[in-house]
């Protein structure tokens, strides 16, 4: 068949190329730009060549924001994803407590970021949160504002109190795609109930579980409304993570070079962890493709 | 190894269900013997896989027990009963390779490693996996899982019996008979009781010595392939099994002949005293004969199908649907009668069989 060529087909997909150029290309450069200028005010601009890179690759102040970040990440990942299979678990299979199940899951999903903040920085007062006053009055030393520890406890319990709920909906969504005959053969088989969880739940659960780790990971790494509003990434710098860091550099001392070079780092971080995570969690459990040409 | 006794069992899926009377086994009282092999054969939503379910333990019967020779096994796990099941939709565990899936059951009892690897790679050779023993399970092919998911139910070795359901539904055709066959080689060699659930006649007759009839949750007939085909104990016997299935004829008795629109058949066998309500004459098309004008009753015939080794005729008698299985090739008169072989005449009443005695078979 012939195929007709009509170069007036680019126009229909000319609207979406602007707003992708609008809504993404054209700030992306804007940073780019940034990243390799400096200013010094009066819209003059001069080129800066990759020392804006060097400086925040070698700063103290990235460094600890990074780790603060990844440490943050992988204890949320640490206590979600566990905390959510084990509640897809326990969930009913059918019957009315279903439905109320999952409404009660998905409410934290439902509130705004800075509202879950605001939630929490008032529970975790110690005159008025029945969180922060319960702890008082129990005579546990628990003060967010002063503590780093507390600060920190009190961030990981809200993300979790947050976000838990996604890692269940999605396992709990993989877990009843799973036929009856799986567990009527198991039951056959006298598989015991970690040997249904290790070799029937789990592999089928694999790809949603995969989308949850994702999703918690790049959301966790990005994180910066809830501590804003608790801490303000206080005490000190205990809670500063890497888009808290960013906003303060960029917009509080208007450091724009060195802000624009760290989002693209921060951006960069975020794609290359995110593949080794797809990378990891597709190809475990595997068929080993070399074994197998080796025969 | 068992016998299996079913005491008086019966099923409904909810209590709901129990007390409108829907029932999903409304009452079977069978034994199986120890070592027979035995098929479940029905039409689909008979009852069949809720049989098995009840015999594996997977369901715990509404009513009445189960017996593994003389132990109540009512209310135990099919682990306890040592029971294997293989599904009709294969199973398999995808992480696992297809040597861990046949090792699976074995290991979860706690049998020894040097049996385990011996019994595992004799199963492989038995279903003609050995080349894919050390691949994931999860890439095989639908008949290839299949033979896993029989492999998994006939590598334990002491097992009081091996349930199927519908196992062979995904398996090609040339495997199936080869699959079958393999079935009846192991059948032969443990002397295991086997339970094949089926609704297809040839799965059947073909594996199975006895074959148990299910129709609207109820056994209707247990018998050899023959008595099933010479002697069926009900109408829906004898039109379900064989192909074409069973003639059956309206007919009223008259001084101890059957008369079927007009024509007097005598009938072998004493005639029941009284017999109340629907008389019917069953007879198999093999047991037909065409017969020209004048020495049969008059039929009228549609069509005739060449099927290689028999022809089928298809006729009408008096308005209702006859067929005959001729094996020979004498031409079939235009104006034909159909006549009826003595021995292959059976009477209904009320769709059950009216034994040669006089007396109903069932009821």
């Amino acid at each position: 068949m012939d195929k007709t060529w009509n170069n007036r087909a680019w126009f229909l997909v000319l609207p979406v190329l602007v707003l992708v150029a609008f809504s993404a290309v054209i700030p992306l450069m804007t940073v780019v730009n940034y990243a390799f200028q400096d200013t010094f005010g009066n819209n003059q601009f001069f080129w800066y060549g990759t020392d804006w890179f060097k400086e925040m690759l070698t700063s103290d102040r990235f460094h600890d924001a990074l780790v603060r970040n990844l440490l943050f990440s992988a204890i949320i990942l640490a206590i979600e994803v566990p905390l959510g299979i084990l509640v897809a678990l326990s969930m009913p299979k059918k019957g009315v407590w279903v439905s109320v199940c999952l409404v009660l899951m998905a409410l934290p999903l439902l509130i705004p970021w800075n509202v879950v903040g605001t939630i929490w920085q008032v529970f975790g007062r110690t005159d008025i949160g029945l969180l922060g006053y319960t702890l008082d009055a129990m005579g546990i030393d628990y003060n967010y504002v002063a503590n780093p520890v507390d600060a920190w406890a009190t961030v990981i319990l809200m993300d979790v109190w947050h976000w838990t709920s996604l890692v269940v909906l999605l396992c709990y969504a993989g877990l009843v795609s799973i036929p009856d005959a799986y567990y009527q053969a198991a039951k056959i088989d006298g598989a015991s109930r970690w040997a249904v969880f290790r070799y029937i739940q789990l592999p089928k659960m694999g790809r949603v579980l995969l989308i949850a780790v994702l999703l918690r990971f790049m959301d966790s790494f990005m994180i910066y409304t809830e501590p804003f509003v608790v801490t303000g990434g206080g005490p000190g710098n205990s809670t500063t993570f890497l888009s808290i860091d960013l906003v303060k550099l960029a917009i509080g001392q208007f450091n724009l070079g060195e802000a624009a070079a760290m989002s693209l780092i921060y951006f960069l971080i975020i794609l290359a962890l995110s593949w080794v995570f797809y990378t990891v969690m597709t190809n475990v459990g595997a068929d080993r493709p070399v074994k197998e040409a080796a025969r | 190894m068992a016998r299996i006794r079913l005491d008086h069992i019966r099923h409904a899926y909810t209590p709901d269900l129990a007390r409108a009377g829907t029932y999903a086994l409304r009452e079977v009282d069978h034994s199986f013997e120890d070592g027979g092999a035995y098929a479940l054969l029905g039409p689909s939503g008979c009852g069949k896989t809720t049989l098995l379910n009840i015999i594996s333990g997977l369901l715990t019967p509404s009513e009445g027990h189960v017996r593994f020779d003389d132990r109540d096994v009512t209310r135990l796990t099919p682990e306890a009963r040592n029971i294997a099941q293989v599904f009709q939709f294969p199973v398999i565990y995808d992480t696992m390779t297809v040597r861990e899936n046949l090792a699976f059951p074995l290991k979860n009892r706690k049998v020894p490693a040097a049996e385990i690897r011996t019994r595992v790679a004799d199963m492989l050779r038995r279903i003609g996996l050995e080349a894919k023993a050390d691949r994931k399970a999860r890439g095989l092919t639908a008949d290839e899982k299949q033979k896993i998911s029989l492999g998994r139910g006939l590598v334990r070795s002491d097992v009081n019996a091996i349930l199927f359901d519908e196992p062979l539904t995904v398996i090609d055709p040339h495997m199936k008979w080869q699959l079958r066959s393999e079935l009846k080689q192991l059948h032969r060699e443990f002397a295991m009781t086997m339970v094949y659930v089926t609704h297809d006649q040839t799965e059947a007759l073909t594996f199975a010595d006895k074959v148990v009839v299910m129709h609207a949750g109820e056994v209707v007939q247990i018998g050899t392939p023959e008595e099933l085909f010479e002697r069926p104990r009900h109408t829906f016997v004898g039109y379900f099994i064989g192909s074409p299935g069973m003639n059956i004829l309206p007919c009223r008795l008259e001084d101890g002949a059957a008369v079927v629109s007009g024509a007097r058949i005598a009938l072998p066998g004493i005639l029941p005293a009284r017999t109340p309500g629907r008389i019917e004459l069953g007879v198999r098309p093999e047991f037909v004969r065409i017969v020209p004008r004048g020495s049969g009753v008059p039929v009228t015939i549609d069509r005739v199908e060449d099927v290689g080794s028999e022809r089928i005729v298809r006729a009408r008698l008096n308005g209702a649907p006859l067929s005959a299985v001729l094996r020979d090739d004498a031409p079939i008169p235009a104006e034909a009668d159909a006549s009826f072989a003595p021995e292959g005449l059976n009477l209904y009443a009320e769709s059950w069989l009216v034994e040669r005695d006089g007396r109903l078979a069932h009821g």
